[in-house]
């Protein structure tokens, strides 16, 4: 015990007196948060759209103005010619391209039947699947007003008739994105100081020299190893205190759950993910194969995590991989812990396959570490 | 008592140490004795430092029977880094750690007390003459302070042996001279030395050298009767003489 407060002792002293730490720990946050929050979003908004009504009648004109006032669109550009609209498109200038054929609301009166064309840039395969549901769900709602008009039915039938979806969005009522994006960065914060520094210090160490002199004294592995441990832990939880604050000030995020589960959650994770640095930099033998190997694992388990892109929906094999990903458990825990206010009862789960992920990794970088070559 | 004081320290039988094909320790066979200032001499990559490594527990031995301070190197490494004390070719204390925080660490996981820590790092750094300079980082003292330095932390908890891996390399010749005496007064307060070297003239400081060549020991003697021995005037001379007669090296030293 008095080792390991000799070894904590030396670990903060050296920390504190390395300049690039403050900086780590408080801007790195920070910029993180403010740039990572805002540009990652998947909201559509302002869609181009390229309008090229051949018909301009009354109904016509009705439909244009359906997206003109909708928030998801833009109107780009109005045109007569189709060609000119594909144009537009093949230069990125639009996204989308709203055809009204010539006829068109003749053909509606006439035959009761009408036809539009939608055109979609599907470089992106996510703005166009959703910015088709955008529009067809405008076409769809301006369909019915005119039916309702023009049968001369009472308003409110049809809808009465129809089936109505009226969607209540539990935990984030107003889908505002950044509620979800904040706990997600402050995972990937936690991570990285976790992953990264522990690592690194070891690595460190190493390439000094000055493990060897740790090495012919009577230190334990396990000291060792909670020496290089504690501090970083103790660090990533200020972190997430910090990047916590930050959210509640810049973005107003809702803290529903106890920060006492989320601390002891993060704790229990660190404990995994700093294992794992341990592990990796006791394998390495150079600082690049120690950061190329984090950063592998980091990407992976990063972009499988559910960070951008929602676990449930990848195929069935990746959802298996995430099994051995520990940043997909905390980011999952992290965002039911503060929108959904989950507490240990509803996450008793996930807590368990931490610990024993968190045991195993530990274990195994006392084990792999060497004080014998 | 006395037969257990003839006991040696260091004893060292068929030490073969292999990298692949390489033998870096081809069977050696020697004995230090308690209180000795030992020195283990040959030109770089001779296989002094593999050697070295060994006896201090931080490398196993391919074959062979070591033991030191009365412990196995093969099981019972945690005793031997107990008694033992080691200062590295490349320069390892902490750079970003002061002169006072590196004696502190050191002495705080051999295990001494906090008082002991405090009189007796106050009583090195004013024999160091590194009063004004406790609280400096160590990064931003001369090589050869550094060097002192290191040697007085490996000696801190007052170790059986100490194991310095060519301590002296790229100092100057006064504070060669200075570390000499560290060395001496260790030696005196009852501290075993086992030193490597490439400086020949150092040699002659210690009590007996062994000279290595090529991953052999080639010769083991007091300095002054291998001078005698080979006929030359100075260890340098011997050095010489061996590493280009490898006829002259017998098949088996005599311990």
């Amino acid at each position: 015990m008095r080792t390991i407060l000799f070894l904590l002792q030396k670990e903060f002293l050296q920390i504190f007196r390395n300049r690039m730490m403050l900086p780590i720990i408080f801007v790195l946050p920070l910029v993180q948060l403010i740039i990572l929050v805002n540009a990652a979003t998947m909201e559509m908004k302002n869609l181009k759209i390229f309008i090229v009504d051949q018909d301009l009648s009354v109904t016509s004109r009705q439909l244009v103005d359906r997206f003109a006032a909708s928030p998801f669109f833009r109107i780009s550009s109005r045109s007569f010619s189709l060609d000119e609209a594909g144009e537009a498109m093949e230069r990125g200038k639009t996204d989308i391209i709203l055809h009204i054929p010539a006829n068109f609301e003749k053909d509606l009166v006439r035959e009761n039947r009408a036809e539009v064309q939608f055109l979609f840039n599907a470089i992106n395969g996510t703005v166009a699947g959703i910015g088709y549901g955008y529009a067809a769900s405008i076409t769809g709602s301006y369909n019915r007003e005119i039916i309702a008009k023009w049968y001369q039915i009472p308003k409110g039938v049809i809808a009465q008739q129809s089936i109505e979806v009226r969607p209540s969005f539990w935990y984030n009522p107003e889908l505002n994105y950044k509620v979800f994006m904040v706990p997600a960065v402050l995972a990937i914060l936690v991570t990285i100081i976790g992953a990264f520094l522990s690592g690194l210090n070891i690595m460190r160490e190493k390439e000094l020299g000055t493990i060897e002199q740790i090495n012919v004294t009577p230190i334990r592995k396990h000291q060792f190893i909670i020496g290089k441990l504690v501090p970083f832990l103790i660090i990533a939880l200020v972190e997430l205190g910090f990047g916590l604050t930050i959210g509640k000030i810049l973005f107003d995020i809702p803290i529903n759950g106890s920060l006492f589960v989320l601390f002891v959650t993060a704790a229990i994770y660190l404990m995994t993910i700093l294992g794992l640095g341990l592990l990796v930099s006791t394998l390495a033998r150079t600082l690049q194969q120690a950061i190329f190997i984090s950063f592998f694992f980091m990407i992976v388990f990063m972009m499988m995590s559910g960070l951008f892109t929602s676990v449930e929906t990848m195929p069935n094999w990746a959802q298996n991989i995430n099994i051995i990903n520990p940043i997909a458990y905390f980011m999952k825990l992290v965002r039911t812990i503060l929108l959904k206010g989950s507490g240990f009862r509803d996450i008793y789960h996930d807590i368990i396959a931490l610990v024993i992920y968190g045991i195993a990794m530990l274990s195994l970088a006392t084990w792999r570490y060497r004080k014998t070559v | 008592m006395k037969m257990e004081n003839r006991q040696p320290i260091i004893r060292v039988r068929n030490l073969v140490k292999k990298f692949g094909d390489f033998v870096a320790n081809d069977n050696l066979s020697f004995d230090v004795q308690r209180g000795e200032i030992f020195g283990f001499l040959g030109a770089n990559g001779a296989g002094k430092t593999t050697a070295i490594r060994i006896l201090c527990g931080l490398s196993k031995p391919t074959s062979g029977e070591i033991s030191v301070a009365g412990f196995d190197v093969y099981h019972q490494t945690d005793s031997i880094k107990r008694n033992i004390g080691y200062m590295s070719q490349k320069f390892s204390l902490y750079e970003d750690l002061t002169v006072y925080e590196n004696i502190r660490f050191y002495g705080g996981i051999y295990g001494m007390t906090f008082r002991e820590i405090k009189t007796r790092a106050v009583a090195l750094i004013e024999k160091l003459g590194l009063t004004r300079y406790r609280d400096t980082l160590i990064g931003s003292l001369p090589l050869g302070w550094k060097q002192k330095l290191a040697f007085s932390v490996a000696i801190f908890h007052q170790p059986k042996i100490v194991f310095l891996d060519e301590p002296t390399s790229g100092v100057d010749p006064v504070t060669r001279r200075q570390f000499w005496g560290l060395i001496y007064e260790a030696a005196h307060n009852g501290i075993t030395v086992f030193v490597t070297t490439h400086y020949m003239d150092e040699a002659e400081y210690c009590d007996r050298v062994s000279i290595m060549v090529d991953g052999r020991i080639a010769a083991l003697d007091t300095p002054a009767q291998l001078i005698r021995t080979y006929g030359t005037a100075n260890i340098n001379d011997v050095f010489i003489k061996l590493a280009r007669n490898p006829g002259l090296i017998p098949a088996e030293v005599q311990i």
